[in-house]
């Protein structure tokens, strides 16, 4: 498989959009979790996704991750669909709140196993590359079990970013990190939004959520019930109209 | 809101189906009684075996009935959700094992009643029975599976897999089971050979099987129903 | 596809060397079990050569078992498996990667298991060593193709370590038959053609469950 650095990320055959979701619905048995979720995202834009426990944020990236199928609707990501076949994945990255990671193994060895996972020609030299940006190289051959939580998300972070996606997922990525942590994870994601890549962010914390964000959509009940760029959002406003439409639900 | 309309519609044509009697499953259960009333009252013991040969007239039927109605009924739906994911067949691989089960069972408790007086023993590793015992095993697994698993759609589609593999592996017991015996020479079990019946016995013969037919229809869409209603409330209390 | 199956494969074995509590449990647990078996039984009553057959195939049915339980384990504990079904690789190669680590894992104990077994029960294997490591091969074979898809489906449910046992065990006894069959054959001084019927079966039952099985998989995936 053909790896490009990570400088560049737009591709001749590209459109304007990088990720396109249209209509996009998942059911689990009676309860529909995703409803008819419409959006798109050009190369380095953010979107932040705010919402309740249970609006189907989680849900909504597993979509985009191709972990799941939707039940209707389609997801485009950089021109193909998620149905298209495997190699249409290598383009997406996952973080999550569980740090998808073997505790057996160290850092170094689960980041190199993913970096193989995708093809990349040099395994362990982009492994290490990730794991500096995390600020974790130094623990590298600890074993996973044997770091504290906040490292491990970091070392989960760097799993997810070593193959340079152009696709971002972060599911509540900041849990677990102290501030330094942050602060690596921020500029990472930083770094990869300047070279072209799109990131949608799910996160209760609206300031981290719109530090980064271009665009801000809150979930609730599988839909977008808002959905604006964040050049429109006033943060004074926001904060408490979120906080109404929460109460609201619960 | 055309969806909650829907399936409060199913509910309602459920419950009222349910309160009227099933005429199905009566008609299954008279002609099973029927055919007993006329094994035991009206067609004579066999010469040979004698009276406990009359077993035969539930044990082969409930056989015939267990593996090629009840399991083959339970792949073919289990490979038809696999394709076209649609709850019912689910329901009704589900509706067929338990029955399915039942119906091995009657099999393996009726064969010793009758190997007893006939072969002098309660046991025998013949053919039939053998992959009879090995069909319970599997069931049972199935429906233990389904037990252990609460999401409906992970449920469906694990035991829908489990099901076509046991099919697979069906011919590969009686295969091995028929090297084995051939390896291993047993005592050779006379049994009573249908062609060669009697017009009487035959015509009881048939009929058992037929009532038992109609038997196992009955009960899996007895059964079939109660797994409809109660995914319907299950749905409904999830909303 | 073969690619990604072979770094899965490593992947498990790497974390399997690093603890190496599974395969010292199953090792530990088959070479208790020929001894157990040995003196469970009358040795002027029945010749060990008689008994060797069946013990060794049912301790190894029974240790596979232990090694297979552990198997999808190490990608449900922290959720490693969403990283391995995001990854660009066909979900069947997921499969084939894990049932050759525990190929290579029931091997590692049969390797052990088998000359114990000669010695304890004094077999003269030395004319039929390579068609019995053949029949081992083949029966590990089988055992794990099925093994590790119900060690993937088990996984996933209330009960665990009771369902593995129970589903599989079905499945592994045309492997049990047909290679304590032909073992017999062979360890009696018989010609290996009086075998052939039983490892046709042991051939043609790998055959069949590696392609059902490796085509099962992705449906038991949550997709």
């Amino acid at each position: 498989m053909d790896r490009r650095s990570d400088q560049s990320v737009r591709a001749v055959t590209d459109g304007p959009f990088l990720v396109e979701a249209v209509g996009l619905s998942r059911t689990f048995g009676g309860r529909r979790a995703v409803d008819d979720v419409s959006f798109s995202l050009r190369h380095g834009e953010c979107l932040a996704l705010f919402g309740p426990n249970g609006a189907g944020k989680t849900t909504l990236l597993r979509l985009l991750a191709g972990l799941l199928r939707p039940s209707s609707g389609t997801c485009r990501v950089g021109g193909a669909s998620l149905r298209d076949g495997p190699m249409v994945r290598a383009q997406v990255g996952l973080i999550s709140h569980s740090s998808m990671l073997y505790t057996a193994l160290s850092a170094r060895e689960n980041v190199e196993f993913t970096a193989r996972m995708y093809g990349l020609a040099d395994a362990a030299g982009a492994a290490r590359a990730a794991l500096a940006t995390m600020r974790v190289l130094d623990r590298a051959e600890s074993p996973v079990r044997s770091l504290s939580r906040g490292l491990q998300q970091r070392v989960s972070i760097a799993r997810a970013i070593v193959h340079a996606p152009r696709l971002i997922l972060c599911d509540e990525p900041y849990t677990g990190l102290d501030e330094a942590g942050s602060v690596a994870l921020t500029a990472a994601l930083a770094e990869r939004r300047a070279s072209g890549a799109a990131l949608m962010l799910v996160t209760h914390n609206l300031g981290e959520g719109l530090a980064l964000a271009t665009h801000a959509a809150i979930m609730q009940r599988g839909r977008f019930v808002r959905h604006e760029a964040r050049a429109d959002v006033d943060m004074g406003s926001y904060a408490s109209e979120y906080r109404e439409l929460v109460t609201l639900d619960a | 809101m055309t969806l909650p309309l829907t399936r409060r519609e199913q509910l309602d044509a459920v419950t009222h189906r349910s309160a009227q009697p099933d005429w199905l499953l009566i008609t299954g259960f008279v002609a099973v009684a029927a055919v007993y009333v006329r094994a035991l009252a009206f067609t004579p013991p066999e010469a040979t075996q004698g009276a406990a040969q009359r077993i035969l007239y539930v044990h082969a039927p409930s056989a015939f009935v267990a593996l090629y109605v009840a399991f083959a009924l339970m792949a073919v739906s289990s490979l038809l959700y696999l394709g076209l994911k649609d709850e019912k067949l689910d329901r009704l691989a589900e509706s067929s094992a338990e029955v399915g089960l039942a119906f091995t069972t009657v099999v393996l408790t009726t064969g010793p009643l009758w190997g007893k007086p006939i072969w002098g023993t309660w046991w025998t590793w013949d053919a039939r029975l053998t992959a009879t015992l090995f069909l319970w095993f599997i069931i049972l697994g199935y429906l233990v599976l389904r037990d252990a698993i609460e999401e409906r759609g992970m449920r469906a589609r694990y035991s829908a897999v489990l099901a076509l593999l046991a099919a697979l592996l069906i011919p590969f017991i009686h295969l091995s089971v028929y090297l084995f015996r051939t390896m291993h020479p047993m005592p050779i079990v006379a049994k009573p050979s249908a062609p060669s019946m009697p017009p009487n016995m035959l015509i009881t013969f048939i009929a058992a099987f037929c009532a038992f037919v109609l038997l196992y229809a009955g009960l899996v869409r007895a059964r079939y129903r109660y797994a409809t209603l109660r995914d319907l409330v299950a749905d409904e209390e999830a909303r | 596809m073969l690619r990604a199956s072979w770094l899965v494969a490593r992947k498990d074995l790497a974390i399997e060397f690093r603890t190496r509590t599974a395969y010292f449990s199953a090792l530990i647990f088959a070479l208790l079990g020929l001894t157990i078996f040995y003196f469970a039984w009358d040795a002027t009553a029945v010749a060990a050569i008689d008994l060797a057959p069946g013990v060794l195939w049912v301790i190894f049915t029974f240790s596979g078992l232990l090694g297979l339980q552990r198997s999808f384990g190490v990608e449900q504990a922290d959720r490693a498996m969403d990283a391995l079904l995001s990854a660009p690789v066909d979900r069947e190669a997921i499969y084939l990667g894990k049932a050759l680590a525990n190929l290579l894992f029931v091997i590692g104990v049969q390797a052990i298991t088998l000359p114990a077994l000669v010695l304890f029960y004094n077999l003269p294997i030395a004319d039929v060593i390579l068609p019995l490591s053949a029949i081992a091969l083949l029966a590990a074979i089988g055992l794990v193709a099925v093994g590790t898809l119900f060690s993937s489906m088990a996984v996933n449910t209330r009960m665990a370590e009771l369902l593995l046992p129970m589903l599989s065990l079905p499945f592994f006894v045309p492997i049990v038959m047909a290679a304590a069959g032909s073992t017999a054959k062979l360890l009696a001084g018989r010609p290996v053609a009086e075998a052939w019927p039983w490892l046709r079966i042991l051939v043609a039952f790998d055959i069949v469950f590696i392609v059902a099985c490796t085509l099962a998989f992705p449906f038991t995936l949550e997709e």
